[in-house]
C-alpha cells in the first residue's frame, strides 16, 4: 500500500499529542508501519504546533510535505488556512470551528481573515468543519476536543469503531476514559 | 511485542535492556525525554544534575566505579560538557559510557543550529547516529559495547526528528551488567601532563582502530538500487533521501558519523554515476570525502541552513515539484506566547514599563522578548544574563547600574547563573538581578531542578534556599515579590535599582502549569463599563482580545491570574 499522512495542526496546548497517540495506535493495531512525528519544546507555548501521521507498507520520513497530506485534522481555522498547502489534491480537510486570535491579532499588527472555512470550501477542498468546543463541553470539558475530532475523523477512515475505542483505552488515563468515549461518540454523530 | 515508541523513549528502553546503571542529565529539547523515560526503569538509577558538566562528570565517575553509565543534554549543553568530554576521551572508561547529544536543525527550540558532530571529531570520540526508534534503541545498546571495546565514550547524535517521532520498536528484556571490580589506576584516570602525554597516542590510536572498524561495522550498510545516483546518508537524512528517491538511487546509510570510514565510501562512490551527500547542517561527510579525493555534491545542492526533507532532495536531485492549494490571503504568524496565568508576564510588564535595558537568558521567560512586551535586550546562551549584565554595567558605569536588570529563572540560575552572581559581589558592581522562580524547569515541559525540593523521580529532595544562597554569595540586599501584584513588584525593583549594592529580587510564583496550582474561575468583562481602551492588551495575554471594540476573555485559556484587573482603569474585568 501507498504511504499515507495524517496531519494534526492546532495552537500549542490544545491537545495534539493525545490525538496523534490515538490515530498511531488505531493504524499499529491493523499491521501498517507507522511513524508519528510530534512536536515538543517551544511552540508547546501557545505557538502554531503540527503532528504528522504516516502509515503504510514502509514509511521513510516521518514528516509531511506540501501537497502530501491525505487528511488534515485542524483544532483551529487559522491554523487550517496555514497549512492548507499540505493537503494532497482531493484530501479531506476536517477542522473544528473554534477560533483563537494568535498574538500579531490581538496587538493589532495583523487581522484574523473571515470567512476561512468558505474561503477553502471555494478552492474546491472538501471540509468538514464541526464546532468540536461545544461538543466537548457537552462531554464535560473543552479539553477534549481533540477526541471529539477524532470521533470525526474516524468516520473518514475505513477502520472499524471497535479499533478506535480499544485505541482511547490505551491512551487516555482511566480516570476520564467516559468522559473521552463521550466525546469521541459525539465527534462520530456530528456533521 | 512491537510498541509504537518515540526515539527517545526508544533510547531509554535501550539503555534499560544494555543493563546501564547509572544516568545523569540536564533536559534540554529534543533530548529531555530519554532521562524521563529511562527513570521509569526501577533498574537504573536515575537523576537531573544542575548542569550537563556536572552530569557528564556524574556518568564518568559511575563509569570509573564499573557501571554502564549514560547522560543526555541538547546540542548547545555538550558545550557546557566539553571540558570533561574532551579529557574523557584520553582517560577512556572502565563500564561502558554513553553521551547522547540532540541537535535541533531548523531551531525548533534551539538558540543557534551548531553540528555537535565537530566536537565528537574535535574530542577524537566515537559518534553514531541512528534514523528511527528501533535504531535508537540498538544504537544505545550497541554504543556500550564499542564503548567498552575500545576504551571510549560513544556518542550517539540525536536530531529532532528522530527522537520526536515514533515508530514501532520490539522490546527485548535487560542483561544485567555486573560492577567491573574497581582498581585504582594513575595512569589511566590521572590526567596531568606526565600520564595525559602517554593517553594521547592512545586516542590516535584508538580512532584509527575504529576507523577500521567502521569500514566492516553493521552499523554502516549500503543499499544497492539503480546505481545511476547514489546518496551518502546518515541519521534522519536517509530517511529523506529513501522516502525521496527509493529504489531510484543507491544508499550508503552510515551510521557510524565519527570517525567515517574511507574504503566502503570510496567502493560506494566507484560504482555509483553521480554522489550525493545528503547531511544537515554542515558538510563534514562531504569534505571526509573530498579530502579522500571523492567527486560528490554536497553543499553545492543542498542548504548548511535549516531542515532537509523529501520533498528538498526530490526537487533538487529530481527536478520534481509538488502541487498544493494556497489559502488565497496573508495567514497571520502565531508565534509561541507565555501562557495565560503564566507568573513572568506581571514581571515583564512591570520592566517594560520601567523601560530599563533587559540582559536575558534562556528557559520560558525569553518570550519577555517578543511584543507587546519586548522587554528583553540580550539572550546569549545559560547563564549570560548575569555575567553578561556585569560586564555591560562596567562598560557603562554608575548611571547604567539604575537602568538595567538580568533577568534568569530558577534552573537556569542553578545551572550557571550563580557562577555569575559570585562575579558581581566579588569583582561589584551594583547590578540588579531578578530570578524568576517558578518552581520548576518549565521550557522544557517541567522538570524538577535543585530548588524545587523534589528529584526527578518526584521524590523529596534538599532543596536550595535561594534567599540563603545569595547572602551567602555575598548580595546583602535579597528581596522576594509576587509578580501577580505588579504595583508592589515595580516599587520594589525601582528601589532596588536605586541602591549602591548589588541586590537579588527573587519574583516567586509557580508555574500556571503545575498540576497542583489551583486556577480561579475564568475572568469576564463587563461589556458595559469597557470602554475599549486597550490597556489590557499591553500585558500580552493570550486569553485577552478585542472583539467589537470591546475587551473579551477567552473561557478555555484564562485561570483568573487577575493582573488585566490591575491594568483596567475603569473596574470592567471581574
Ligand atoms: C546549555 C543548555 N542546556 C539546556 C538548554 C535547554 N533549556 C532552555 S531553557 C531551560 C531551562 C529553563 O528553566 P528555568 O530557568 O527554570 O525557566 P522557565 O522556563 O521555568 O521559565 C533549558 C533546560 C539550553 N538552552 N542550553
Amino acid at each position: 500500500m501507498e504511504t499515507k499522512s495524517i496531519m494534526i495542526v492546532g495552537v500549542g496546548g490544545q491537545g495534539s499529542l493525545l490525538a496523534s497517540r490515538i490515530i498511531g495506535n488505531v493504524l499499529l493495531s491493523q499491521g501498517f508501519e507507522v511513524k508519528v512525528s510530534e512536536v515538543h519544546g517551544m511552540s508547546q507555548r501557545g505557538g502554531s504546533v503540527v503532528t504528522y501521521v504516516k502509515y503504510g507498507d514502509e514509511v521513510n520520513s516521518p514528516v509531511i510535505v506540501k501537497g502530501e497530506a491525505d487528511i488534515i485534522i485542524s483544532f483551529e481555522q487559522l491554523e487550517a488556512a496555514r497549512w492548507l498547502p499540505f493537503l494532497k489534491k482531493g484530501g479531506h480537510l476536517v477542522t473544528s470551528t473554534q477560533k483563537i486570535d494568535p498574538m500579531p491579532v490581538i496587538n493589532g499588527a495583523a487581522v484574523y481573515p473571515d470567512d476561512i472555512i468558505g474561503k477553502i470550501k471555494a478552492q474546491g477542498v472538501d471540509v468538514i468543519a464541526v464546532d468540536a468546543l461545544t461538543l466537548a463541553e457537552q462531554a464535560g470539558t473543552s479539553k477534549a476536543s481533540n477526541v471529539v475530532l477524532m470521533g470525526v475523523v474516524s468516520k473518514k477512515m475505513q477502520f472499524e469503531e471497535s479499533v478506535w475505542q480499544a485505541a482511547l483505552e490505551q491512551c487516555v488515563p482511566a480516570k476520564f476514559l467516559e468522559l473521552n468515549k463521550k466525546a469521541f461518540a459525539l465527534g462520530r454523530a456530528a456533521e | 511485542m512491537k510498541k509504537l515508541m518515540l526515539g527517545n523513549e526508544a533510547f531509554a528502553r535501550g539503555l534499560y535492556e544494555a543493563g546501564c546503571k547509572i544516568a545523569s542529565s540536564y533536559p534540554g529539547t529534543p533530548s529531555t525525554e530519554i532521562t524521563e523515560e529511562v527513570a521509569k526503569y526501577d533498574e537504573v538509577y536515575a537523576e537531573w544534575a544542575p548542569n550537563e558538566k556536572v552530569a557528564m562528570e556524574v556518568a564518568l565517575g559511575a563509569s570509573v566505579a564499573g557501571a554502564r553509565s549514560f547522560c543526555a543534554m541538547k546540542h548547545v549543553g555538550l558545550n557546557v560538557a566539553a571540558d570533561p568530554l574532551y579529557t574523557a576521551g584520553y582517560t577512556g572508561v572502565t563500564g561502558g559510557m554513553v553521551i547522547a547529544v540532540a541537535d535541533d536543525p531548523g531551531m525548533h527550540s534551539s538558540q543557534n543550529e551548531q553540528d555537535s558532530r565537530h566536537h565528537a571529531i574535535a574530542s577524537k570520540v566515537m559518534m553514531i547516529e541512528p534514523s528511527d526508534s528501533a535504531e535508537c534503541k540498538e544504537f544505545a545498546k550497541a554504543a556500550f559495547d564499542l564503548s567498552e571495546q575500545f576504551d571510549t565514550p560513544v556518542i550517539v547524535r540525536m536530531s529532532t526528528r528522530v527522537a520526536h517521532s515514533q515508530s514501532a520498536v520490539e522490546l527485548c528484556d535487560r542483561v544485567e551488567k555486573d560492577l567491573i571490580p574497581y582498581e585504582k589506576n594513575i595512569q589511566k584516570f590521572v590526567m596531568m601532563p606526565g600520564n595525559a602525554i602517554r593517553r594521547h597516542p592512545q586516542v590516535e590510536q584508538r580512532i584509527e582502530d575504529i576507523r577500521k572498524y567502521a569500514e566492516t561495522s553493521p552499523l554502516n550498510r549500503v543499499e544497492y538500487n539503480d546505481t545511476k545516483i547514489g546518496v551518502i546518508a546518515a541519521g534522519i537524512s536517509y530517511q529523506y533521501a529513501r522516502d525521496a528517491l527509493g529504489s531510484k538511487a543507491s544508499y550508503l546509510k552510515l551510521g557510524i558519523v565519527n570517525p567515517l570510514p574511507v574504503e566502503i565510501i570510496k567502493d560506494f562512490c566507484q560504482k555509483c554515476e553521480t554522489v550525493y551527500v545528503i547531511e544537515q547542517l554542515d558538510d563534514i561527510i562531504e569534505t571526509h570525502c573530498r579530502k579522500n579525493g571523492l567527486n560528490v555534491h554536497g553543499k553545492d545542492t543542498f542548504s548548511l541552513l535549516g531542515e532537509i526533507s523529501q520533498s528538498i532532495v526530490r526537487e533538487k536531485i529530481l527536478g520534481e515539484t509538488a502541487e498544493f492549494t494556497e489559502f488565497p490571503e496573508n495567514v497571520p504568524v502565531r508565534p509561541p506566547v507565555m501562557c495565560a496565568g503564566c507568573p513572568h508576564r506581571g514581571l515583564f510588564y512591570c520592566l517594560s514599563k520601567l523601560g530599563v535595558m533587559v540582559s536575558g537568558d534562556i528557559g520560558c521567560y525569553t518570550l519577555g522578548a517578543t511584543a507587546p512586551l519586548c522587554a528583553m535586550d540580550t539572550t546569549i546562551c545559560m547563564g549570560a544574563s548575569i555575567s553578561g549584565l556585569h560586564g555591560f554595567n562596567k562598560a557603562r558605569g554608575a548611571e547604567s547600574e539604575k537602568k538595567s536588570v538580568a533577568v534568569i529563572g530558577d534552573s537556569t540560575f542553578m545551572h550557571s547563573g550563580m557562577t555569575g552572581l559570585v562575579n558581581i559581589a566579588y569583582n561589584a558592581t551594583n547590578s540588579t538581578v531578578i530570578i524568576l522562580d517558578n518552581s520548576i524547569t518549565g521550557m522544557t515541559g517541567h522538570q524538577q531542578n535543585p530548588t524545587t525540593g523534589k528529584n526527578l523521580k518526584g521524590d523529596p529532595a534538599a532543596a536550595v534556599n535561594l534567599v540563603d544562597l545569595c547572602h551567602a554569595i555575598g548580595i546583602k540586599s535579597v528581596r522576594v515579590v509576587d509578580p501577580y501584584h505588579m504595583a508592589e513588584t515595580e516599587a520594589v525593583i525601582k528601589e532596588e535599582l536605586a541602591k549602591d549594592e548589588p541586590s537579588v529580587i527573587i519574583s516567586r510564583r509557580p508555574c500556571a502549569l503545575l498540576k497542583y496550582v489551583k486556577h480561579n474561575p475564568p475572568l469576564k468583562c463587563d461589556h458595559d463599563k469597557c470602554v475599549g481602551c486597550k490597556q489590557c492588551l499591553k500585558i500580552g495575554c493570550p486569553a485577552i482580545s478585542i472583539h467589537d471594540k470591546k475587551m473579551t476573555i477567552d473561557h478555555t485559556q484564562c485561570v483568573g491570574c487577575g493582573i488585566c484587573t490591575e491594568m483596567c482603569k475603569v473596574g470592567a474585568i471581574g
